[in-house]
């Protein structure tokens, strides 16, 4: 079973309590028809389990088949710069049909921060080193595609729909140990 | 059932269509660590595959000067237009006549399914199998345990080198 590699540090984008009993780990491609398939998923799995889930999310761009992941992961970066990550995530996702430069520095405007900067990040590639970062730790994590989900740090073979599921026995073990 | 070949067993040689007009042998390859990647078949309905992890990671294989090829028994104009729309940099090679031929000497075809299994070697550059590994069908095994294997070759070949030197210091 493979077995999460890299572990999370403050760079990571984390949502939800520090303290829950499951961190969920995914590694994602914003350019890939299954994340977008997932990503309301992991909402509703958030809600679901409140403050006993804790979700992590990671930069895995098949840049080969995908070409604009890359510039849509650097992009939510920059917007974590600012604040601003989960809305452009978020956001992101939710404009895949669309996902070119023009609609991220669209987004980024509407999140109140300038267009020019955005496109001054890309064309330096300020978070590319980031986005690259995550990549590698997915490689040595046995990440096999996007998504990739690790539930508390095992990577979990299932569909998307079948996380709640794992979440769940995970949760019934906690409760058995405490 | 056959039984896929382990580490320490010298790779069978074997030359197969790369192209439509083109031919690959394995022997071309010594003096390089080889990463042979045998799938059950091209335009498996995921987006994020084996192949296109490979494909996204060749930088990472070719740090250890690992050359690495896909083995499936798909023929070559089939393996073209995989590759074309994956926009593949590396090679596939088509088990293709007599059907999984290649894949039946390394132990990876699966007679009642007609295809080969998901399978993984690392071959050193003295032609001989250093790691293989099969994956559930169904489970794409990632790219981790090869870039440990190829890791492990390179170390092992630098404690090869002292072994030598210090040989050669008494």
């Amino acid at each position: 079973m493979a077995k999460l590699k890299a572990p999370i540090g403050p760079a990571d984008h984390a949502a939800g309590d520090e303290q829950a009993a499951v961190t969920m780990v995914e590694y994602g491609d914003y350019e890939c028809p299954h994340c977008r398939h997932a990503h309301p998923i992991v909402q509703s799995l958030q809600e679901r389990f409140g403050k006993q889930l804790r979700f992590v999310y990671r930069n895995f761009p098949l840049t080969q088949i995908h070409p604009h992941a890359e510039m849509a992961a650097e992009a939510a970066e920059f917007e974590g710069s600012k604040g601003h990550f989960w809305e452009m995530h978020d956001a992101i996702f939710e404009n895949q049909a669309r996902l070119d430069r023009a609609t991220l520095e669209e987004l980024a405007s509407d999140l109140g921060d300038p267009a020019d900067e955005l496109k001054t990040s890309l064309k330096n590639h300020e978070f590319l080193p980031k986005v690259k970062e995550d990549f590698m730790g997915g490689v040595r994590s046995g990440v096999n595609g996007t998504p990739t989900f690790f539930l508390n740090g095992e990577r979990f073979d299932g569909m998307a729909e079948d996380l709640g599921e794992g979440i769940e026995e995970l949760l019934g073990s906690h409760r058995r140990r405490a | 059932m056959s039984q896929i070949l382990s580490a320490g067993t010298i790779a069978p040689d074997f030359t197969l269509a790369v192209t439509p007009d083109q031919k690959l042998s394995l022997r071309d390859l010594r003096g390089r660590p080889v990463v042979l990647v045998f799938y059950p078949a091209d335009w498996s309905p995921v987006c994020g595959d084996q192949v296109a992890l490979y494909n996204e990671i060749l930088p990472e294989f070719q740090k250890y000067k690992a050359e690495i090829l896909g083995i499936s028994v798909d023929g070559v104009w089939c393996h073209a237009a995989f590759g074309q729309s994956r926009n593949l940099h590396f090679p596939l090679l088509a088990d293709f006549e007599p059907k999984g031929a290649v894949a039946r000497k390394y132990g990876v075809y699966r007679e009642n399914d007609g295809i080969t299994e998901r399978a993984l070697f690392v071959i050193d550059e003295e032609g001989v199998i250093a790691w293989s590994y099969v994956s559930p069908i169904a489970v794409n095994p990632g790219a981790d345990d090869i870039l440990e294997a190829l890791e492990n070759l390179k170390k092992g070949k630098a404690s090869h080198g002292e072994v030598e030197s210090a040989h050669r210091a008494s």
